[in-house]
């Protein structure tokens, strides 16, 4: 054929050309791995949105309006179980001072300088719950407690119900100019500072946490992952290589094409502009085990070969032409999966995908060259053996195996594969984005802490709209906003609700001698605006009223604070506020909830639909490429079964095994689907060359495919999955979760190619016949 | 009557370039402008501030503003809100000091009471603007400790640049830089520095008209927060001067009667 012999001539002037392919493959692999300088660890939450994710833009609005919410917080147990002492309350009101040393630091809040107001006579005494230097007698203490214990603002907030647990909360206005230095200074500042506050006063436990180290927690896990999983990976590597290839030179040169695919891969996302981020920060063991597929391939064929006696150049051109197009259709099939990926909604998957393909890609570049190169100069001992079977004895007998328990085997898997999928609908969409990191990254731990003892890391945010520029004041308004903190604060959810309310009636009550029959909305429009004329005037610097206030006073900021909870749960309260406002209320106006929490709820939904488009498209292009490779349209039709069924049978089990799908599970499809088409390409193209070039019947040559492929399809398989497994040790579950699933499906995969596929050959085939 | 205090200010910028150290030449520049602006005894005019957040929306309040001038100690200020409507008629008493907390009471007249407001906070944002409440209260001398940097061109004119740090313990700012016009004796341009030493607002003055012959006001300020990308500005018109204030005027007890 016109093809053979153009693969022939090429394999011939590359083993006769070592040096110079080696050089210019070298060259090709620097250039694109050249943008690896541009790589940076991404620290921030908000990678994982679109620049046009709706939620994002309405948090950006809310942001806008308001304060920014990024921040920081100092968690203090004193070991002797009580917060108003005077030695911890001394402790918080310097760490209070302390803090405000923050880089980008614009408020801080704390027990110790909440802004107290009370009456004496016609005086408003506007001061710090703590006074600086203030002696505290059991009185004082107990009237600091008191007033922690009972201020809204406070309880829950900063304050436990216990007072065992107190909270410095620190805000911070990020320029996010440079995040990659911004993040980490703040999170090193905080550090240092707590470290000095445990070393001096050893009977006060510090914990940290804030949406700043949840930031910075992204770009600890991808760190870990790289650190932790790239060694196993490679150490996995290795030993599958010495198992299967049993010759030095060839896993040095299998090391070498794999390590040139994964600097490309990475490299690439560098030129692309791309942010090191924790999904795409397995694209390394990613990019290793499938491209160690490719040169597997060529290797093992180039060795059967010289086992049969062939010359070292021929036995290598020889496996070039047997193996080019069925692993440059395995590498163009595994591409397309991966570059499925630009379909989701989250840009680290898009990231993901652009890198393993690059990789992948590479990856066939390199088996072309750079191994045939590499193996024709490289010294190669191989036992011949000019008597031994080509093919493996047990894949012989698993063929046999096949043929003869073809139609059993047909019912058989048909009936498994229907109960997997019935299944599928077990899986619930959920994610506890709080929970994507593992206990052995701090910030989980104490991120758990904080949500057992404050209000945690959720939230909710709303801006309210009045009707009017100063329409917070209207009675109207201001009850309803009380009752609908109070709706929130009755619902077990809830920890702590932040409402302009609560200091209306405190003010209120301050302005008729603390009377607390007062304790209630201020009952006209102007007294309420001149409150917080008053109240505005006597606040410090940093802890004003802009934060919950915009600059009209048309509308105010609400904050729900809840448990950790799943996405579900979340988007469930907040429809149900969103049904109860609009039952309850006239006055308020608003677009509904928003913040961190609101968008990493919504985005798992977001992200399922773009990957089922970018999944369908995939199997529509992969399809169209198998049905011309193969030259059939009847196969390429047949083949759609094993590609798809595998997926399938993955989620279904899935869905009885964990029963939940997060954000990353959804990608899962049509990755794996790029991947699980090579068996099925390798399987379809020995049985085809069998029916065409040698002319056997179906049962024959699905014998002669076993017989031929069989072993490289088992262990490449276990390459794979294998491969994916490691990643089921990264500490961020998105990829722990990925990893599995994946060798799940690729595992599945192997089964349907070798049970499901041939028994649906043959039974095509009779029917011709 | 100029030309004696115009003497008296050569005379002490005389002394300032014979003095070595900074400080003491911060100093001397701050009290050649104190002494400038000495004597106008009371003053009345009328503001405008216009609020502008991140979004770009903005929203406008109306205050009309009288002083009488105290010699020795912080000046009395009277401030009148004339808009928003639901706070209008609301009057706003500070007798300003310059290290301790002000004497500030608040009429409102929805309570029709005037309350007095006990607090050490003047840096807090003033009607919800990025004024501070400091920023825009009498600069008594005694307010900061001064030194000098340097002189430069800003904007066109001769300045004399010079840093100056809160001596009161409760100001929201750890120092400012300040650009003094050399010929009026007024600032065009101060930097405020938060808690942590970084660059938190700039408030540039405009517009500057003399009365009296003596006095320079600013026709604008424009304030600018630079952390979160608010911005204020305070349009200032109808000064008057001698309108024969007394200190019966700006007495708790008067705050009732104003209109």
């Amino acid at each position: 054929m016109n093809q053979q012999t153009w693969v022939t001539r090429y394999a011939s002037w590359v083993v006769n050309h070592p040096w110079w392919v080696m050089m210019l493959a070298i060259l090709v692999v620097m250039a694109v791995a050249s943008g690896a300088k541009h790589l940076t660890f991404s620290n921030s939450y908000r990678v994982f949105f679109s620049a046009d994710n709706p939620q994002l833009l309405a948090f950006d609005a809310l942001e806008k309006s308001y304060t920014k919410n990024d921040n920081v917080i100092f968690i203090l147990t004193p070991k002797d179980g009580d917060v108003v002492t005077d030695s911890t309350l001394k402790v918080i009101q310097q760490l209070t001072t302390d803090a405000w040393q923050m880089p980008y630091s614009t408020r801080v809040d704390s027990i110790t300088n909440f802004q107290h107001t009370e009456a004496f006579e016609d005086d408003l005494i506007v001061q710090d719950l703590v006074m600086e230097g203030e002696v505290l007698d059991q009185a004082a203490r107990d009237k600091i407690r008191r007033v922690a214990l009972q201020e809204p603002q406070l309880l829950y907030k900063l304050i436990s119900a216990k007072s065992d647990v107190t909270g410095v909360n620190v805000t911070l206005q990020l320029p996010g100019i440079d995040p990659v230095t911004e993040v980490p200074e703040v999170v090193n500042f905080t550090r240092e500072l707590a470290q000095q506050y445990r070393d001096q006063y050893p009977d006060i436990e510090i914990r940290l946490s804030g949406l700043v180290f949840m930031d910075n927690a992204f770009a600890e896990a991808s760190q870990n992952d790289m650190k932790f999983l790239m060694p196993i990976s490679f150490g996995l590597m290795l030993i599958m290589l010495a198992l299967m290839l049993k010759g030095f030179s060839s896993i040095v040169a299998t090391v070498l094409v794999v390590f040139g695919s994964i600097v490309a891969g990475m490299g690439g996302g560098g030129h692309l502009g791309y942010p090191i981020t924790p999904p795409s920060s397995v694209a390394p063991p990613i990019i290793l085990t499938v491209a160690i597929a490719n040169s597997v391939h060529i290797l093992v064929s180039f060795l059967s070969q010289m086992r049969l006696g062939m010359e070292k150049r021929l036995a290598m051109v020889e496996s070039l032409r047997i193996n080019m197009s069925p692993v440059f259709l395995a590498s163009i099939t595994t591409a397309l999966g991966f570059l499925s990926l630009n379909f989701s909604d989250v840009p680290p998957f898009n990231h993901l995908g652009n890198m393993a393909a690059i990789g992948v890609v590479m990856s066939f570049f390199l088996s072309m060259t750079l191994l045939p190169a590499l193996m024709s100069v490289l010294p190669v001992r191989v036992k011949v053996d000019k008597n031994g079977q080509s093919g493996s004895v047990v894949m012989a007998r698993l063929g046999d195996f096949v043929v003869r328990q073809r139609r059993w085997l047909i019912w058989t898997m048909t009936a498994i594969i229907l109960i997997l999928i019935a299944n599928i609908p077990r899986n619930e969409l959920n994610d506890v984005f709080v929970h994507y990191f593992d206990e052995s990254i701090q910030f989980r731990a104490d991120s758990d802490y904080l949500d057992q003892h404050l209000g945690g890391l959720y939230s909710i945010d709303y801006s309210l709209r009045a009707s009017d520029i100063g329409g917070v004041s209207e009675p109207a308004f201001l009850n309803e906003l009380e009752s609908f903190a109070q709706w929130y604060r009755s619902q077990p959810e809830v920890k702590h609700v932040n409402t302009l309310t609560d200091i209306m009636k405190r003010l209120n009550k301050n302005m008729h001698g603390d009377d607390p029959a007062f304790y209630l909305q201020p009952d006209s429009r102007n007294l309420a605006a001149q409150y917080l004329l008053l109240y505005e005037m006597s606040l410090p610097y940093g802890l004003d009223l802009n934060n919950q206030l915009n600059v009209d006073k048309s509308a105010t900021r609400f904050t729900v604070n809840t448990h950790i909870l799943s996405s579900n749960e979340l988007l469930e309260l907040e429809q149900r506020a969103a049904q109860w406002l609009s039952d309850n209320s006239q006055a308020i106006a608003t677009d509904g909830g928003s913040g961190t929490s609101v968008m990493f709820a919504h985005i798992g939904q977001r992200n399922i639909q773009s990957m089922l488009i970018g999944t369908t498209l995939a199997l529509i292009m992969i399809s169209i490429i198998l049905i011309f490779a193969l030259r059939s349209f009847k196969i390429g039709m047949i083949s759609l079964i094993p590609n798809l069924v595998p997926a399938a049978m993955g989620f279904g089990l899935w869905g009885i095994l964990v029963g939940e799908v997060g954000l990353s599970l959804s990608i899962v499809a049509g990755m794996t689907l790029g991947i699980v088409v090579d068996d099925t390409v390798h399987f379809l193209s020995k049985y085809l060359r069998a029916r065409r070039e040698k002319g056997l019947n179906p049962e024959d040559a699905v014998r002669y495919a076993f017989t031929n492929v069989g072993y490289a399809l088992v262990t490449t398989s276990v390459v794979l999955v294998s491969g994916f497994l490691v990643l089921a040790f990264s500490n961020f579950y998105l990829n722990a979760g990925m990893g599995m699933l994946t060798a799940l499906v690729i595992l599945f995969a192997l089964i349907a190619d070798f049970l499901l596929l041939p028994p649906l050959l043959m039974k095509l085939e009779e029917k011709r016949r | 009557m100029i030309k004696w205090s115009t003497l008296l200010l050569s005379l002490l910028l005389s002394t300032t370039v014979l003095a070595e150290t900074p400080q003491q030449r911060g100093l001397a520049i701050a009290t050649a402008a104190d002494t400038a602006d000495n004597g106008w005894g009371d003053s009345s005019a009328t503001m405008v501030m216009t609020l502008r957040n991140r979004q770009g929306d903005t929203t406008q309040r109306k205050i009309r503003n009288r002083q009488l001038e105290v010699k020795g100690d912080g000046d009395k200020s009277l401030t009148i809100f004339d808009s928003p409507n639901d706070v209008k008629g609301t009057a706003f008493l500070s007798h300003t000091h310059a290290t301790r907390a002000d004497d500030q009471w608040l009429y409102l007249p929805a309570l029709k009471r005037v309350k007095r407001i006990a607090s050490n906070n003047k840096s807090g944002p003033f009607m919800g603007s990025e004024f501070a409440y400091e920023d825009i209260t009498s600069q008594e001398l005694a307010k900061y400790t001064y030194s000098w940097l340097k002189d430069e061109i800003y904007d066109g004119r001769e300045s004399h640049v010079i840093e100056r740090i809160p001596t009161y313990k409760h100001s929201g700012y750890t120092k400012q830089i300040v650009w003094i016009d050399t010929t009026m004796l007024q600032p065009l341009k101060i930097d405020f520095y938060d808690r942590k030493g970084a660059l938190l607002k700039t408030l540039t003055s405009h517009e500057y008209q003399q009365y009296k012959e003596k006095f320079w006001r600013p026709g604008r300020m424009e304030m600018v927060n630079h952390n979160n990308g608010k911005s204020t500005t305070l349009s200032w018109t109808d000064y008057k001067f001698g309108n024969g204030f007394s200190k019966r005027d700006f007495d708790k007890n008067s705050l009732k009667r104003i209109r």
